[in-house]
């Protein structure tokens, strides 16, 4: 029976990186890259794969460390804290998770260039304004014994810099995923300005040409591969939210002991010491949240509907309440660019939409608990 | 059951013995104000199958499950008793008894009593053969707890004990008190507290039920007149009674958090109760009732990790303040939603969807039994985040 709670090598495993972290990747770090309109940091990312997070859900066999989803949710954790730019949930979260649910030789390959590193994935599944890929409409047509891609997708995560991509499209009895470089022939990228200075793109495909080997699983049956990718990325998604609310809500309580107005420490004042205490249960609550969506996929993945649904949708209230109270409690100072509460504030708000809204997840709550 | 059984050849012998054991009767979940068996001497059973489902849980110490089984439990530990919560939410079986003596002066005496106090006092308690109710609160004692002035002068070999409790839940049908009483009025007011265990048939003793909100009186008045309390009846040290207080508090907010909104083991989800009945769900209450369920959900599994934690030594150490406060503001705005879904036949006294308003009102009491939600919340601000007092 698992618990929930944290286990010695996953304490270790959040110790060992945020040592790391701390000082490859501190939010000064992110605000650099910001500055430069950078979306990618390809020497932090071979670190990362070095230390076999790139890897931490591919098998062994294929050169990774094979961790687990609620190591890669530690991880995902520990990257929020400090708002870490990488392609870990696309590529070694969500991509190795689909990939890993096909055994033949490609997909052993691709994982294990996930591995080592040297190959980034992003995933081409929206195409409208909310996340929703049973309303996909992009068509793949069979032509001879392939298929040509066309339509637009938006807000592909790390699409702009990604090396290949997973597209969601129509084929002629259901939903088919291909894994195709992202330099294909009549591929056209444009990269979105986004709020949180990462990396998301919108993407034009126009007659692209696949072949079967480029179906990953079974044609008119991407859910049975994406699904887990999905779900594996909105546990992910959700523990990097609790790290970003907990960075952000550790600056907070720290400004709340230090600035001083009227004389005092406006920590002193019960409006605000309720706010956080609130916020504070409410962070608590929605780790366990997470606990338990870890210890589900990797224990009962069949049946981690709800508990990953339950997570996202927690972690998404929580964030955006975090992300408001700490520009609300930091004043002025908080609406600055020069502070990085902004930061954490765009980051809970992209997190937020990205892999499901609030009521997206908790329509799925809804569903499973008898509404 | 057995040393060295597995998980799954314990859950199959309990399942087995449930199947056998659990009246039908007694498979309805239950846990509404008159579902409850309290026990006690005064206690008059609804049923002949309430009356077999104590006896039965109580020969196999199921009452009290993970108590030691010299104190009349079956010394269950974590993982079993994860599974005896889920054997019985599977087959919605009402819980034997429940009553102040296995939520908070158990857990007290199990951690402050010796062995003496705990083989005398607990067995009763497992069998529901006495009754305990909680003389904390006083009229000038509320929040500001530490604040009592129930005195008891020392007379040698017992303690003459003179003053007012305040809504000392069920005192009437109670057969014993553990109360906070000053034993010395000269020290700080946190150090001057003992912990006594009082009969409720002692001389002097007199209650007298407040009707509440809810039109039901389960809280009362107590006052004591010239009781005698033998010294024996003391839990902890003299004078040192405000740590078990603190530590029975914890208890107290554990149970007030999870039980009034059924969130540990077989609790039903808020959806499935609305659906159940012939309520009206628009859209935003709807939206509301969902989010009530994501947070019960999450609450649920907080409860869960933080005895997971105590179970692998990490002490949530004032986990129970935040779980007190998030689990009764969760199940005011819970019955809120199902006083809204029940429309106007909601608004009857025992009307088409039963107790609803009484339930409803009852709940107001949540947030502030036990330590209200402010009181929490100024706890975690001190003790988690080190905020300034």
């Amino acid at each position: 029976m698992s618990k929930l709670v944290l286990t010695e090598e996953e304490t270790m495993l959040a110790d060992m990186a945020r040592g790391f972290l701390d000082g490859a990747a501190p939010v000064t770090a992110f605000r650099k890259l910001r500055d430069a309109g950078e979306t990618h940091d390809a020497k932090l990312w071979k670190e990362m794969a070095d230390m076999g997070w790139a890897g931490v859900l591919v098998p062994e066999d294929a050169g990774g460390s094979d961790m687990g989803f609620a190591a890669a949710n530690v991880l995902a954790g520990e990257m929020g804290k400090t708002l870490v730019m990488s392609p870990f949930l696309s590529t070694a979260v969500m991509a190795a998770t689909a990939l890993r649910q096909v055994s033949d030789a490609r997909a052993k390959d691709a994982l294990a260039k996930i591995a080592s590193g040297d190959v980034t994935y992003a995933l081409a599944i929206d195409e409208g304004i909310k996340h929703d890929p049973d309303a996909t409409t992009m068509e793949a047509k069979a032509d001879g014994n392939g298929f040509r891609l066309s339509g637009k997708k938006t807000f592909v995560v790390d699409g702009a810099m990604a090396d290949r991509l997973l597209v969601l499209a129509k084929t002629e009895n259901g939903l088919t995923l291909f894994d195709i470089p992202a330099d294909r022939a009549g591929i056209a990228r444009e990269k979105s300005n986004m709020i949180d200075a990462r990396d998301a793109a919108k993407i034009d495909f126009s007659n692209v040409e696949a072949t079967g080997d480029d179906v990953l699983g079974q044609v008119d049956d991407a859910m049975s591969v994406l699904k887990p990718a999905l779900q594996a990325g909105q546990a992910a998604l959700a523990a990097e939210m609790a790290g970003l609310t907990a960075g952000a809500f550790d600056m907070t309580v720290g400004y709340l002991k230090e600035r001083k107005q009227f004389g005092t420490e406006i920590g002193r004042f019960q409006a605000l010491q309720h706010r956080a205490a609130h916020l504070w249960c409410e962070t608590e609550v929605t780790a366990s949240a997470i606990l338990n969506a870890g210890r589900m996929m990797d224990n009962d993945p069949e049946n981690a509907d709800l508990a990953v649904s339950l997570a996202k949708a927690k972690a998404t209230s929580t964030a955006i309440l975090a992300v408001q109270e700490g520009v609300q409690m930091h004043g002025g100072i908080g609406m600055t660019d020069a502070f990085d509460m902004g930061f954490y504030m765009k980051r809970a708000r992209v997190g937020a939409e990205w892999l499901g809204d609030f009521s997206y997840h908790a329509e799925k709550v809804a569903a499973l608990r008898g509404f | 059951m057995s040393q060295g059984q597995t998980a799954e050849e314990f859950r199959a012998e309990l399942r087995d013995w449930l199947e056998a054991n659990c009246p039908q009767e007694m498979r309805d979940g239950g846990m509404t104000e008159d579902g409850i068996c309290w026990g006690g001497k005064n206690w008059v059973f609804t049923s002949e199958a309430q009356k077999q489902w104590l006896e039965r849980c109580a020969a196999k110490g199921y009452t009290v499950p993970t108590w030691p089984k010299d104190c009349g439990g079956a010394a269950l530990n974590r993982e079993q008793e994860k599974i005896f919560t889920e054997e019985m939410g599977r087959i919605n079986a009402r819980s034997p008894l429940e009553s102040f003596g296995i939520w908070m002066l158990g857990p007290a005496l199990l951690h402050f009593g010796t062995q003496e106090q705990k083989t005398h006092y607990l067995p009763p308690i497992a069998r529901g053969e006495v009754r305990w109710c909680q003389g904390y609160s006083e009229p000038g004692a509320g929040s500001d707890l530490a604040n009592v002035q129930t005195h008891g002068a020392d007379k040698g070999d017992h303690w003459l004990v003179n003053g007012q409790k305040i809504w000392t839940s069920y005192a009437d049908q109670a057969d014993q008190i553990f109360a906070l009483v000053r034993t010395d009025r000269e020290a700080k007011k946190h150090l001057g507290i003992s912990f006594l265990l009082i009969d409720m048939e002692d001389a002097g003793v007199e209650t007298r039920p407040i009707k509440m909100i809810s039109g039901i009186s389960p809280f009362c008045e107590t006052f004591f007149t010239d009781v005698k309390v033998p010294k024996a009846n003391i839990v902890g040290t003299e004078n040192r009674g405000w740590d078990v207080a603190k530590y029975l508090l914890t208890h107290e907010r554990e149970m007030i958090s999870g039980g009034g909104a059924g969130l540990s083991g077989g609790g039903r989800s808020l959806g499935a109760v609305l659906t159940d009945t012939l309520d009206t769900l628009d859209a935003t209450l709807r939206a509301d009732a969902m989010r009530c369920e994501i947070d019960a959900l999450a609450i649920g599994l907080t409860l869960e990790r933080y005895k997971d934690q105590a179970e692998a030594g990490q002490g949530a150490g004032d986990a129970s303040a935040m779980l007190k406060y998030m689990g009764t503001e969760l199940n005011k705005q819970r019955h809120e939603i199902m006083m809204t879904a029940g429309g106007s036949a909601a608004l009857e006294w025992d009307g088409d969807v039963g107790n609803r308003a009484g339930d409803w009102l009852r709940t107001k009491a949540n947030s502030i039994e036990g330590g209200t939600s402010e009181v929490m919340l100024s706890i975690v601000s001190r003790r988690v985040l080190g905020l300034p007092a």
